[in-house]
């Protein structure tokens, strides 16, 4: 019998669209219940991910998957936060709507209308605020997300500035809402309705991306439209992109006033988000420099003659001025070389050789540092909601 | 593929890596029934024992809480307390 026959099996029998395998690398530093509810699945128009919940799906990338820059569209981790979320038939005739107090008119974009603006392009890193949130130590309650909620694509498609410009945007516009497609379950669930500061909206690098990767977004990234906010998590990269409202007003929306906020001066932050800060918290922002292992896997059989450290690096487009990697739990640390940079807010990947080792465990940490010389702290600033988690990645192989 | 044969293999890779297994069924005990009426409507209960086993009292306390006033959960005084203790009692942070 062949293996493909033994997941599908399993999959079948559990109500699955297909597979649960074992994954003897899933970290240890997660809470037990987490290790024990996560399994492989595949749903879909993807290769197996770790499912932490199935309604609403919350799916995240083996970290196997981080041995290159792009990540494929098939195993881009999948986040939401409300179970009504839609399937392609809900977005058949689809539009994209412009307006709002601070816009001169309403305007309504279909895919066509979009496509006829100048188009332009950006490789950049999609990370789940939450990313790691399941790492930290204590363990906070929330989406229990292990090394894989981020992926890096090429997105494609026009300025989210000429779609505003189309609006005409007022002098008192101070921030641009957004909403998308999905909704709550039940009415009294606050939409998930976000927002940005103007400058942020305007910035050459945020863009309506109606492409991933050459093809169609994914549905469960946000087909047919998403927005990209080179730099900053993707708690604000709405998907399913319906509504943009060009407000004199800053949003008050739980997902904005509540969640998503680190306490105030905790974070280093490049370009503030000023209409949404107040005493105590500011809502989250910019990225921290942070930087993954993805080849030897935790766990994995290396070679004593020696064998190749392959990963990922990157920041909120700093830059990254190098990776560090140790290979005796953080006593020693050497330079890993670092491969072309393609372009500021991508994964930067790295790669270091390593000499001889001696038979026996050894414990792999990686650091990275960025060209702001912001590097990842030994430990995890506390905050509420588990945010920014970039303490050193570690991880144990068996050198044989 | 036959049933018996599914579940021998099901078996099979728990017992290699509890890592793998698939989302048991909540553990039975007092309050079970209410916490499946209450806690399923918006997102599948996997989140609890996904937050498992390190919330205070307090802090199961207060997620039920946020769930009622913030997300409008529609569950009355009885039926949130009956839900905090089965989760105090089945996935609740062990007392030290
Ligand atoms: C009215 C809808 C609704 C109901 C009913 C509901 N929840 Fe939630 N719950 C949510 C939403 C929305 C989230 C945030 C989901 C996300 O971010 O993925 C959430 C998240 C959670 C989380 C993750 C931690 C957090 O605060 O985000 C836990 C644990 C949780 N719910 C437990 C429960 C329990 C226990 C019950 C039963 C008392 C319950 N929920 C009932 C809407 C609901």
């Amino acid at each position: 019998m062949l293996r493909r026959d033994v997941l599908v099996g399993v999959g079948a029998l559990v109500g699955h669209k297909a597979s649960a395998a074992t994954m003897p690398w899933l970290s240890p530093d997660l809470p037990d219940g987490t290790r024990t509810e996560a399994h492989l699945v595949q749903v879909p128009g993807k290769q197996p991910l770790i499912q932490l919940s199935d309604r609403p799906p919350n799916l995240e990338t083996p970290v196997q998957a981080f041995r290159t820059a792009i990540t494929p569209n098939d195993q881009f981790f999948v986040r939401y936060h409300l179970a009504g979320i839609p399937d392609a038939k809900k977005l058949d005739g689809w539009k994209l709507e412009i307006g709002g107090d601070a816009a001169e008119r309403s305007v309504a974009f279909g895919m066509q209308q979009l496509n006829d603006l100048p188009q332009t392009e950006i490789i950049a890193v999609c990370q789940c605020s939450g990313n790691r949130r399941g790492l930290c130590q204590p363990h906070v309650p929330g989406v229990e997300w292990g090394y894989g909620a981020m992926g890096c694509a090429t997105w494609h498609g026009p300025m989210l500035r000429d779609v505003l410009k189309s609006a005409g945007i007022k002098p008192e516009a101070v921030e641009i809402w957004l909403n998308g497609v999905d909704e709550p379950v039940l009415a009294a669930t606050p939409a998930f309705h976000k927002s940005l500061p103007l400058a942020r909206a305007l910035a050459d690098e945020t863009i309506v991306a109606t492409s991933m990767n050459g093809a169609p977004l994914p549905l469960l990234n946000g087909f047919p439209a998403r927005l990209i906010v080179p730099g900053w998590t993707s708690t604000y990269w709405m998907k399913h992109l319906s509504n943009i409202t060009i407000s004199s007003k800053p949003i008050d929306n739980f997902w904005m006033t509540k969640a998503y906020r680190v306490p105030a001066g905790m974070f280093p932050v490049a370009d503030p988000f000023t209409t949404q800060n107040n005493a105590q918290t500011w809502p989250i922002t910019g990225m921290v420099v942070n930087s993954l292992i993805a080849s030897p896997i935790a766990g994995e059989q290396v070679d004593r003659s020696g064998f190749t450290i392959r990963g990922v690096a990157w920041d909120r487009g700093n830059g990254i001025a190098r990776v560090d990697v140790s290979l005796d739990g953080g006593n020693s640390w050497q330079g890993a070389l670092l491969d072309r940079e393609l372009g500021r807010f991508a994964f930067r990947t790295f790669r270091l050789a390593t000499g001889p080792l001696p038979r026996g465990t050894a414990e792999l940490r990686v650091r990275a540092t960025s060209d702001s010389k912001e590097t990842q702290p030994d430990a995890w600033k506390v905050n509420p909601a588990g945010y920014h988690n970039n303490v050193p990645q570690r991880l144990t192989v068996t050198v044989v | 593929m036959n049933r018996p044969l599914v579940r021998f293999l099901l078996l099979a890779c728990c017992v290699i890596s509890p890592a793998a297994a698939q989302r048991a069924p909540l553990p039975p005990g007092p309050g079970k029934d209410v916490v499946e009426a209450g806690c399923a409507t918006c997102h599948s209960l996997s989140y609890i024992p996904m937050n498992s086993r390190f919330l205070t009292p307090e802090v199961w306390k207060a997620e039920v809480t946020k769930m009622r006033t913030a997300f409008g959960a529609p569950i009355d005084d009885d039926a949130a307390n009956a839900i905090i203790a089965y989760l105090v009692a089945n996935f609740g942070a062990p007392s030290k």
